[in-house]
C-alpha cells in the first residue's frame, strides 16, 4: 500500500533528489581524477621531451650523446613488428571468430574453449614472453630475431582479436543471415556477403586497438631478445631489431638528467603513433 | 456464425493451364498437380514437439494459406519446407516432405538446392544494409551470376514483378533501409523472385505493414501466382480468405483442416475450426 501522506511523499522525493546529486558530483570526481593525471602526464612528457624532439631525433640512430640520439630504429623496428602481427593476428583471429561463430556446435568443449580464451586475454604479457623464449626462439631457432618478436606479439594481441571479432559477428542481426540461406546461400558465402561486411567496423575497430596494445608492449619482448641499442635497421625478418618502448626503457635508466628529456621525446612519439592509429579505428568505425 | 466472404478476383482457376512444372498424370487421365506433399511429419524443438503427423498436399500455382492462433507450429511447419527450420540446432524431424516427387531431406538434396527452388519471404522486412540493386542482385550473385548486362536484367524484371520499380528504378543505388517498410518488404519479395524460384513462402508477410501497404503486397500475391506456388502464414483470417485459394488450419502442432477456402471459411468440417474463424477463440 503506497504512503499518501503529502509531507513523507515530499520527503523522499528531497532524498531521492539530494541522492542523486551526490553521486553526480561523485561521478564527476572520479572523471576529473583520471584526466587530472593524464594532463600532467602530457605536461610532463611535452615540456621535457619537446625540446629534443625534431628532424635528427627521427632519423638517428641511438647514440652515445642525448644530442645526437634519436629513436629510427625503434620506430621502424615497432613498424616492421606490427607489420608481423597485424596479419598474423588478423588472419588466425578472425578464422577462429568465424569458426567459434559461425561452425562450431554450441556445446561443452565450445563453451570451454570460449572461457578460455577470454582468459588469455587476462594473461600477464610477460608470460606470454617467457612462451615465445621457449617456442620461437629456442624450439623454431628463430634466435632474438623481429620475426620472434612479432609471432610473440601475435600470440598476445590474438586473444583480444578474437573476442572482439566474435563480439563483432553475433552483433549481426540474425534475420540478414535467415535471408541469404533462404535464398540457398552456403554458410561460406552467408559469412563472406552478409556476416562480414557487417562486422568488419567491429572487428577492425577491435583489431587497431589490439595492436595499439601491441606497439606499447615491453616486457615479452625484452624476454624474446629485442636489442636496446642497435645501430641498422631490419633487412629480414631474421635480423636483430628493437621497438620504441625498449628504446625508451633504455633511455630512462641512465643516470644523466638529459637522456630522461630524450625519453620523453621518445614518449612524445610513441603517443603519436598511438593517436594516429586510434584515429584509424575512429575512421573506420564511422565509414562504415 | 460469421462468414467470410471471398474476393472473386482470387476465384479458383482451373488446373493445368499454362502452369510449369512436372505434372503426374493419374491413370483416369485427371492431373494432379501439387509441389508439396507432406506425410506424417512430426517436429521436435529438443524434447518438446510442436508439430503433430501433418499430411498435405500443397497444389500448385495456387495460394495456399495457413492459419492457426499464436504458437500452433504455422510458422514452424513454413520453415520446414526449406529447412530453414534447422537453423535451430536442437530441431529434429521426423516423416517425409516430397519437394515434386523428391525428398527434401535425402542427402542428395542439399539445402542449398532446395532454398533456391523454394523462396522465402519473412515477417519483417530484412534487407541486407546494401544498395536496391544490390539487395535484388544477391541471390543471382550468390548462384554465380557476375555480368552486369544480366544482373540488370534479373534485377529490373524482379522489381518490376514485385510491383515496386516505378517506385524505385530512378534510385537504385541507394540504401535499401531508407525505404517505408512496405517498399522494403517489396524488395525483399523482388529479391525472392530473382532466383526464379518455383515455390515462395511466405512468413506473416504483411504483419509488421500498414494496411496500404498490406493491400499493395495482397494484390502482388495475386499476380504472382500466375508464376509461383504461394504458401502463406498469416495471422489474419480475412487476410487468408481474400487471397487464397486453400487454407489450412492449424491448432496446437496439429492439422485440424485443409480444404479450398471458400468452403473452409463457409463451411468447416470441424468444429474447431468453426470455433476459431468465428472469433470464439485465438
Amino acid at each position: 500500500m503506497l504512503d499518501t501522506n503529502q509531507n513523507n511523499i515530499q520527503k523522499r522525493i528531497r532524498g531521492r533528489v539530494l541522492l542523486n546529486n551526490v553521486l553526480k558530483v561523485l561521478f564527476f570526481t572520479s572523471t576529473t581524477v583520471g584526466l587530472i593525471f593524464l594532463a600532467l602526464l602530457l605536461y610532463r612528457v611535452l615540456t621535457q621531451g619537446i625540446g629534443y624532439l625534431n628532424g635528427n631525433f627521427i632519423s638517428n640512430f641511438p647514440a652515445p650523446y642525448p644530442e645526437e640520439a634519436g629513436i629510427f630504429a625503434g620506430l621502424i623496428g615497432s613498424i616492421m613488428l606490427i607489420g608481423i602481427v597485424a596479419p598474423v593476428a588478423i588472419v588466425i583471429g578472425v578464422g577462429t571468430a568465424i569458426f567459434l561463430e559461425e561452425y562450431a556446435y554450441k556445446n561443452r568443449w565450445t563453451k570451454f574453449i570460449q572461457v578460455n580464451i577470454q582468459n588469455l586475454a587476462g594473461v600477464p604479457s610477460i608470460v606470454y614472453g617467457l612462451l615465445g623464449l621457449t617456442f620461437f626462439v629456442y624450439m623454431l631457432r628463430f634466435g632474438y630475431t623481429l620475426i620472434a618478436g612479432g609471432l610473440t606479439m601475435a600470440l598476445l594481441v590474438l586473444p583480444v582479436i578474437v573476442v572482439a571479432a566474435q563480439e563483432a559477428i553475433r552483433s549481426v542481426p540474425a534475420d540478414i543471415k535467415e535471408a541469404s540461406y533462404g535464398m540457398g546461400a552456403s554458410k561460406w558465402q552467408t559469412i563472406r556477403r552478409v556476416v562480414l561486411p557487417a562486422a568488419l567496423p567491429g572487428i577492425l575497430t577491435g583489431t587497431i586497438l589490439a595492436l595499439s596494445r601491441a606497439i606499447g608492449e615491453t616486457a615479452p619482448l625484452i624476454i624474446v631478445g629485442a636489442a636496446t641499442a642497435i645501430y641498422t635497421i631490419p633487412d629480414s625478418l631474421l635480423s636483430k631489431y628493437t621497438v620504441m618502448p625498449i628504446q625508451i626503457f633504455n633511455w630512462t635508466g641512465r643516470p644523466q638528467e638529459e637522456w630522461q628529456f630524450v625519453a620523453a621525446a621518445g614518449i612524445i612519439v610513441l603517443l603519436i603513433v598511438l593517436l594516429l592509429m586510434n584515429a584509424i579505428a575512429v575512421f573506420i568505425r564511422n565509414k562504415f | 456464425m460469421q462468414t467470410i466472404t471471398k474476393n472473386n478476383q482470387s476465384a479458383e482457376r482451373p488446373l493445368g493451364t499454362g502452369v510449369k512444372g512436372t505434372s503426374v498424370i493419374k491413370s483416369e487421365g485427371t492431373m494432379e498437380q501439387n509441389v508439396f506433399e507432406i506425410n506424417d511429419l512430426n517436429l521436435w524443438y529438443g524434447n518438446d514437439q510442436a508439430l503433430y503427423g501433418i499430411d498435405m498436399k500443397v497444389p500448385q500455382n495456387k495460394v495456399t494459406a495457413i492459419i492457426g492462433p499464436s504458437g500452433c507450429g504455422k510458422s514452424t511447419y513454413l520453415k520446414t519446407l526449406n529447412r530453414m527450420v534447422e537453423m535451430v540446432p536442437t530441431v529434429k524431424t521426423s516423416g517425409s516432405i516430397k519437394y515434386k516427387g523428391e525428398d527434401i531431406f535425402s542427402n542428395k538434396y542439399g539445402v542449398e538446392d532446395l532454398r533456391t527452388k523454394v523462396g522465402m519471404v519473412f515477417q519483417k522486412p530484412n534487407p541486407f544494409p546494401k544498395s536496391i540493386y544490390d539487395n535484388v542482385a544477391y541471390g543471382p550473385r550468390v548462384h554465380g551470376v557476375k555480368k552486369k548486362a544480366v544482373l540488370d536484367q534479373v534485377v529490373e524484371k524482379s522489381l518490376k514483378d514485385a510491383a515496386i520499380w516505378d517506385e524505385v528504378k530512378d534510385r537504385l543505388n541507394e540504401n535499401a533501409f531508407g525505404l517505408s517498410g512496405g517498399q522494403q518488404q517489396r524488395i525483399c519479395i523482388a529479391r525472392a523472385l530473382a532466383i526464379e524460384p518455383d515455390v515462395i513462402l511466405m512468413d506473416e508477410p504483411t504483419s509488421a505493414l500498414d494496411p496500404i501497404s498490406t493491400l499493395k503486397v495482397e494484390e502482388l500475391v495475386q499476380e504472382l501466382k500466375k508464376k509461383y506456388s504461394i504458401i502463406i502464414v498469416t495471422h489474419n483470417m480475412q487476410q487468408a480468405a481474400r487471397i487464397s485459394d486453400k487454407t489450412a488450419f492449424f491448432l496446437n502442432g496439429e492439422l485440424i483442416e485443409f480444404d479450398d477456402t471458400d468452403k473452409l471459411f463457409s463451411n468447416p468440417s470441424d468444429k474447431r475450426t468453426e470455433d476459431y474463424i468465428s472469433g470464439r477463440f485465438g
